[in-house]
């Protein structure tokens, strides 16, 4: 409710969820968690769990959609009924239709779509739990998943939302910090190319704000960068062991 | 599901590369700068059914906002407040490319974002369209139709939707008796922003604003910044697949910001607002 005035800051710069202003959650990443698909990942990023998976390079359908010069890249943002605190009616929402098409834009900048020409690559995004930041995770998900099933990229994706909450910058905002807070805005780069590949914004920003939040953003992904590169390294370094 | 599009298919390859060769010299194909927005042309009220209208031309392109007023239920959230939603309709009209159909993928991303300038600005005050708490209020329904179709679709958008929520005229009500009935009087929003949008596109390492339409198919990645009055960013949307250097970035905010202050002061003019 409006009046009872929620904090979500503490005096002393501890977040609601107990983290500081610029500390991401706790990052969890597996990669090939799904055998049918040709590339899969898990990302836990505290209570934000979602999975990707990827098929293709395979023949197009419809044929009439196929690019002479180029493979089409497919993508499907999801999330499941249950995933949110009132359910979800089954369908895409015009929400899920928008992150479809923006994550599917930052894919198509790095995917190396003109090896495979009249072939389609399917990306699908699976929310099962959303905590905030879920399309920034699911991009996250979806560069592994890519990598995993050997589709060449000039870099990973790597994605973060940063924003602003009771006048204060903000790293990697949870559910309740993006609806009471003054603005989320979602940043996807690829690292190596110092390049953006993925940029909204929701809310009111100065100037000097955005600037700063476009560096804490930054820090950010650097971060989730190296984790997923861990990931993948270890995944192929212990080939053996395929539990789970 | 997203597909995704063919693009660079409607221009011969040799334009855009005059497109390029001209952005190096600062010049483009029409004659404009590369941060000259092209001219613009509101006509408010030309719908007289709907409560509130506006066609406006942004050189080549024109678009058309329609608005509904409806008497509803208010948010359980928001007891005290009114609400508005936004659509957006490409329609086949406007060019070979719209098929007709319920929105694409592109009309729902041109009401969000549109959705998005407004509502983040604090526009519309919706605690004036509140008419019983917890019970009646106000529901605005906007909706964006593009009816000509010359690039860049977004930045008339807003300024339409912005001309026909100034010139709205909302049907007042009275409670008799506990119900509702139209008093035969009407009032204004009083808007309490104005956030316009900038479309920018980028070519290698420069940037262009106001996209026209064959411009639209050489850019390598296009991205759309709103900003109010009080000269704060109130939304951004990069709407195409490619790269975006991330030194243009502030560069491009601060066109934004005076770019949107010229449209502020032609919006103002063309509906005599003393802002």
């Amino acid at each position: 409710m409006k009046n009872e005035k929620l904090k979500l800051i503490s005096e002393e710069g501890i977040r609601i969820d107990g983290r500081k202003l610029e500390e991401l959650r706790p990052l969890r990443i597996e990669i090939g968690v799904l055998d049918k698909s040709d590339g899969s990942a898990y990302v836990e990023l505290g209570k934000t769990k979602i999975f990707a998976a990827v098929f293709g390079p395979r023949e197009v359908h419809p044929k009439h959609l196929a690019l002479p010069d180029r493979a089409i890249l497919n993508c499907r943002y999801h999330m499941t009924s249950f995933s949110v605190d009132e359910r979800k009616p089954l369908g895409m929402t015009r929400r899920e239709i928008e992150l479809s098409k923006v994550i599917r834009e930052a894919l198509e900048s790095v995917v190396f779509l003109e090896e495979f020409p009249r072939t389609s690559i399917d990306v699908y995004v699976e929310v099962i739990q959303a905590d905030g930041g879920t399309r920034t995770a699911g991009l996250t998900a979806a560069s592994l998943a890519l990598a995993e099933a050997g589709i060449p990229m000039a870099d990973l994706v790597a994605a973060v939302a940063v924003g602003k909450v009771e006048g204060h910058l903000v790293l990697d905002l949870c559910d309740i910090e993006d609806k009471y807070g003054e603005a989320d805005m979602p940043i996807a780069m690829a690292p190596r190319l110092n390049s953006i590949v993925l940029l909204q914004l929701n809310g009111r920003l100065t100037k000097e704000e955005f600037r700063k939040a476009l560096e804490l953003a930054k820090k950010g992904i650097m971060e989730i960068y190296q984790k997923q590169r861990d990931a993948l390294r270890k995944k192929y370094s212990e080939v053996s062991l395929m539990e789970v | 599901m997203s597909i995704s599009q063919m693009k660079k298919s409607l221009t011969a390859r040799i334009v855009q590369e005059k497109i390029y060769n001209l952005l190096m010299q600062g010049k483009r194909l029409d004659g404009r700068s590369p941060t000259d927005i092209r001219p613009i042309n509101i006509v408010t009220g030309l719908v007289e059914k709907a409560d509130g209208s506006a066609l406006v031309s942004m050189g080549g392109t024109k678009i058309l906002v329609g608005i509904k007023t409806e008497v509803g239920s208010p948010y359980p959230d928001r007891p005290r407040e009114g609400s508005f939603t936004v659509n957006a309709e490409l329609l086949p009209l406007a060019s070979i490319s719209f098929e007709p159909g319920p929105p694409d993928e592109r009309g729902v991303e041109l009401a969000r974002v549109v959705d998005r300038s407004i509502r983040e600005s604090r526009c519309i005050d919706l605690e004036k369209l509140c008419l019983i708490e917890g019970e009646k209020a106000y529901i605005l329904f906007i909706d964006i139709y593009v009816l000509d179709y010359d690039g860049n679709y977004y930045d008339p958008s807003t300024i339409a939707v912005l001309a026909a929520l100034a010139t709205a005229r909302i049907p007042r009500y009275e409670v008799v008796n506990g119900k509702l009935q139209k008093t035969g009087e009407y009032f204004n929003l009083q808007l309490q922003s104005l956030p316009f949008t900038i479309t920018f596109g980028i070519i290698k390492e420069r940037f262009l604003v106001d996209p026209q339409i064959e411009e639209e198919s050489a850019l390598d990645v296009s991205l759309i910044i709103g900003v109010d009055e009080k000269d704060n960013v109130v939304s951004i949307q990069k709407n195409s697949p490619g790269l975006i250097p991330e030194n243009l970035l502030e560069q491009m905010i601060e066109t934004a910001s005076e770019k949107t202050k010229t449209i502020r002061q032609k919006f103002c003019e063309a509906l005599n607002i003393g802002k």
